[in-house]
């Protein structure tokens, strides 16, 4: 530690940190605008010029490393001409249209020369203009004359975006920021650069001109797309979302936000939005008034639990449903005597249900990812899956960290990848038996007698080598992983292999409530949620059945169908099969805040509130449960669903469902509970399968779930749908299997699963292994085919 | 894709420098480019990027940076006539107006036949040869008279 004076204020700062860090520490504010705390330093603005005592000039606060007794003036008579001389010059070529430009009043620019700069420009020469480029549906550049080369966000995407799309080209007073002949920003964190930008030169495409900043209130909210709950603040205008912009919270977000949380915003004001509760009567839809559809609702439930049982009734909702809705439908369901409720859409593998200690959740906190020395990451679609967690391991692997990756594709995760295990998804649980067993090499341990007949690859042993040699490994499961039919024996094999190498043991959240849904009970086993409300008595005690998971209630299908935020089509592991089910129900009951295709099988719609709209808690990735307010009232008659449920409880004359508030409904959950008590990923009674290599089992689907298409709000967001990353999704293979069915790569080809059968443009690539498709689920163009995992075919079109 | 006499120039130039430090190469790279082509189009400063593992936004960055990079098309004689101070002071606004007038184009631009090209330059390091000029970056030709120029010319309307 060093002693350091900033304005005659002693300030003690460490070894090897900068003026700027010191004034940060002492409370000192110093202008800049190319400084960022996140970023490197550039020292390119020289705005942050200061005194320095013995310095024979002013030195950039930012690039100027602190010494012990340094002593600094940053309202020195020399350090405020210096900042005003720079003032000056950076306005010089700025054409000061703060009334027309969209940043005015939240501009770092604006709020500086107020500050440092003169009142009126000496300059009245000519300045110079640079045009607008097109880099895609989500950052305008249509002014970028008001650039001050700040390279912020050219450093955001070499640094933090992993992807440098944004450079200065040519010098000096020609100098332009843009990116290789005109192509698009498509990274998924691209979105941070309007707000890192200090000047109105990067402004959001869709937000632009339709609102001040001083207009907007701003209210916190936390994002429902992905399980790391990021912190929002949500921007209202008339009771409406104009836009999100990141709050910053170092331990979960940092201070970014992937573009999936900031302009999935645009799916909450569409005319798609359903704003009355709506009846098929005679075929046709009616809008109905709320008492008389609940009444219906109500009415037709309890018939058909008289006529065939509660277990005849079963329950879906999405794991971006708030903590208290998961909670009261599962409590509905089952106080209609039905364990039939799942909020697990899109897994497959239910082995470990019953036999999970409790919640399965990260192993860790967030930040802990940054920490890491080893990584193996299995069956995950990192960046796109994950955008700001992927943002992480970067941060660590760029501090040393070694990644290893075992999944059935091989994206760019714009890192530098140690090892990577590229096969198909019907071998990955022979990689991870491998990898056990080189491991159990490594450390001198004797491997399970059920890895004992695997044959280890290169990979694998190089994969156990990284993780042996580490000190603080991570062993974390993707989505694809969950997903996977084997879910839970690849579980078992990771938790093993983290166990020998003393890594932290994890699962990535899919959604915002993945942790939540367990915690809330949303589950068929367990009767009730894992924080026991144990008395949930049944209308009918005799009716209490053992409740149907998922994939059992659509393979199965049941008589009544509640649909929670769900679009099966898209949202399930088995749209075909899913479809099928609500098809041929007597009765579906959709709570949904869009007019979707439930309109064709359903008999109800009831408009309930997207997260904007509602009060709710969230239980992230690692165990933190988040509460948020509504930031908007609710659209038209739509009501937040923790409401609908409360009230449909009442008419059914269910117990325990006099709620008044939502806060009420998650301390009947939370309240005396520690959630960190809650939280264990270990699953008992399971045996480990002995490992065979697996036979030949056709063309397997790979299937990931676009970004852009992981939720309702999220589908209807229209720029987002714009970008390249919600094209329509193509069929990826191996060059030689395109060669074998005799197709070109750009070609169109059938693929066909169950019963349907699409076309899809096919692209070669040589990076997918052998006897696999990928083809991605979650989109209107495949939502015809079956499963995500197994057997699918490929023909020529 | 660049042509295997430019990989192999690289090739060498790669082993100045570390493995992991390929983008040390860039300038060379794109000069190798520009002596085999005269030019260095968007395609090559990405064939380029490809084979340095570079982004192409910043072997773009260098390209641009430079004043001695064609990013367009230049004869295949491109005579930079130096117009900084000392050349100035020496006469070089009437070395450029010879040029012009000999070569029927203005600065930036190229003869029909594709033969000549005429750009202004900056200083070279040799103001003691003043005026001067150079021929495709790499021939330095002083002391520049319109006898001199015109057999320059000459020799270079033979080669």
């Amino acid at each position: 530690m060093i002693n350091v004076e900033i304005d005659g204020k002693l300030v003690e700062t460490e070894n090897g940190s900068t003026v700027m860090d010191a004034a940060h520490k002492a409370g000192i504010h110093i202008p800049h605008f190319c400084y960022h705390k996140k970023l490197s330093i550039a020292a390119n603005c020289r705005m942050c010029l200061v005194e320095v005592e013995k310095a024979p000039k002013p030195l950039p606060a930012c690039a100027t490393p602190a010494t012990d007794g340094m002593k600094v003036h940053t309202h020195s008579e020399l350090a405020v001409k210096a900042q005003k001389g720079v003032m000056e010059f950076l306005l010089i070529n700025h054409p000061l249209d703060c009334p027309i430009c969209d940043q005015g009043g939240e501009c770092m620019l604006q709020d500086v020369a107020m500050g440092y700069g003169a009142t009126a420009s000496r300059y009245s020469e000519e300045k110079r203009i640079v045009m607008q480029k097109n880099i895609g549906a989500l950052i305008s550049t249509m002014e970028m004359s008001r650039c001050i080369q700040c390279t912020r966000c050219v450093r955001f995407g070499q640094e933090i975006a992993g992807m440098m799309e944004l450079g200065m080209a040519f010098r000096g007073e020609h100098a332009e920021i843009m990116s290789f002949v005109d192509s698009s920003v498509d990274s998924e964190l691209a979105g941070n650069m309007i707000d890192l930008c200090p000047v109105g030169a990067l402004t959001s495409k869709p937000f632009r001109y339709t609102a001040r900043n001083w207009e907007l209130s701003r209210r916190k909210s936390v994002s429902p797309h992905d399980g790391l709950g990021s912190n929002l603040a949500v921007h209202v205008k008339n009771n409406k979302v104009m836009r999100v912009t990141p709050i910053e919270n170092e331990d979960i977000n940092e201070c970014w936000i992937s573009d999936r949380d900031r302009f999935s915003y645009e799916g909450l004001n569409v005319p798609e939005r359903l704003t009355k509760p709506m009846l098929k009567q005679g075929g046709k839809w009616l809008e109905v008034e709320w008492p008389a559809a609940l009444e219906y609702v109500a009415h037709g439930l309890s018939q058909i639990v008289n006529e065939h049982g509660a277990a005849q009734i079963a329950a879906l909702a999405t794991p971006q449903s708030t903590l208290e809705e998961l909670y009261l439908l599962q409590k509905f369901m089952r106080g209609l005597g039905s364990g039939n409720v799942d909020f697990r859409l899109r897994q497959s593998d239910f082995s470990a249900d019953g036999k999970q200690v409790n919640a399965p959740w990260l192993g860790m906190k967030i930040a802990e990812i940054n920490t890491r020395d080893r990584l193996l990451i299995v069956g995950s679609f990192l960046r796109k899956d994950h955008p700001l967690l992927a943002q992480r391991v970067r941060q660590a692997v760029k501090h040393g960290a070694q990644a290893n990756i075992v999944h059935s594709s091989n994206d760019d995760l714009l890192m530098p990848v140690a090892n990577k295990a590229i096969v198909a998804p019907n071998e990955l649980l022979n990689v991870l038996a491998q990898i056990l067993k080189a491991l159990a090499v490594e450390k001198k341990a004797t491997p399970d007698a059920s890895v004992q007949g695997v044959e280890v690859g290169s990979a694998a042993a190089a994969i156990a080598k990284s993780l042996a040699s580490g000190e603080r490994a991570a062993v974390l499961l993707g989505n694809f992983a969950q997903q996977h039919p084997q879910a839970v024996q690849l579980a078992l094999l990771a938790e093993r292999i983290s166990a020998l190498c003393g890594a932290q043991f994890g699962y990535l959240g899919e959604a915002a409530n993945t942790v939540g849904g367990y915690l809330a009970g949303a589950v068929p086993y367990g009767n009730g949620a894992l924080f026991i409300e144990k008395r949930i008595s049944p209308r009918r005690p005799k009716d209490v059945v053992q409740g149907m998971n998922a994939a059992q209630m659509l393979a199965s299908p049941r008589k009544a169908y509640l649909l929670l935020n769900v679009e099966p089509e898209l949202d399930m592991h088995d749209p075909q099969q899913a479809m099928t089910a609500m098809r041929a129900a007597d009765m579906v009951v959709a709570l949904s805040a869009y007019k979707h295709h439930a309109t064709d099988y359903a008999d109800v719609l009831l408009p309930i509130a997207p997260f904007t709209e509602t009060s709710g808690t969230f239980v992230s990735s690692e165990g933190r449960a988040q509460s948020f307010k509504g930031t908007v009232k609710p659209l038209g008659e739509a009501r937040p669903a923790w409401k609908v449920l409360r009230v449909l409880g009442n008419l059914l004359d269910i117990q325990g469902f006099e709620y008044d508030t939502s806060e009420e409904v998650r301390d009947a959950m939370l309240s005396g509970h520690n959630v960190a008590d809650k939280l264990n990923n270990h699953v008992e009674g399971v045996a480990i399968q002995a490992v065979m290599s697996a036979s030949d089992a056709g063309m397997q689907r790979v299937a990931n779930v676009p970004i852009y298409s992981t939720d309702a709000v999220v589908r209807r967001a229209a720029s987002l749908q714009k970008t390249s990353d919600a094209s329509t999704p193509c069929v990826k293979m191996h060059g030689n299997e395109l060669r074998k069915l005799g197709v070109q790569s750009g070609g169109a080809v059938k693929v066909s699963q169950g019963r349907a059968t699409v076309r899809l443009e096919v692209q070669a690539d040589d990076t997918m292994p052998a006897g696999t498709a990928r083809v991605a689920a979650g989109h209107p163009a495949t939502a015809e085919l079956g499963a995500m995992f197994g057997t699918i075919t490929v023909e020529r079109a | 894709m660049l042509s295997e006499q430019i990989q192999t120039r690289i090739n060498r130039e790669l082993k100045k420098y570390p493995s992991d430090q390929k983008q040390s190469a860039v300038m060379a790279a794109l000069r190798f480019v520009q002596d085999e082509k005269g030019w260095i189009a968007n395609d090559d400063i990405a064939d380029v990027a490809t084979y340095l593992g570079m982004p192409k936004m910043a072997v773009y960055e260098v390209a641009t940076f430079y004043h001695m990079y064609n990013l367009k098309p230049m004869g295949k004689h491109t005579i930079t006539v130096c117009t900084n101070l000392s050349c100035t002071l020496c006469g070089a606004g009437d070395t450029v107006a010879y040029l012009q007038a000999r070569l029927g184009i203005g600065l930036g631009e190229v003869t029909a036949d594709g033969k000549y090209g005429l750009r202004e330059g900056e200083c070279m390091g040799a103001c003691k040869d003043a005026p001067l000029f150079t021929v495709n970056n790499k021939k330095l030709c002083g002391r520049l008279s319109k006898e001199k120029i015109d057999q320059i010319l000459v020799e270079l309307d033979q080669s």
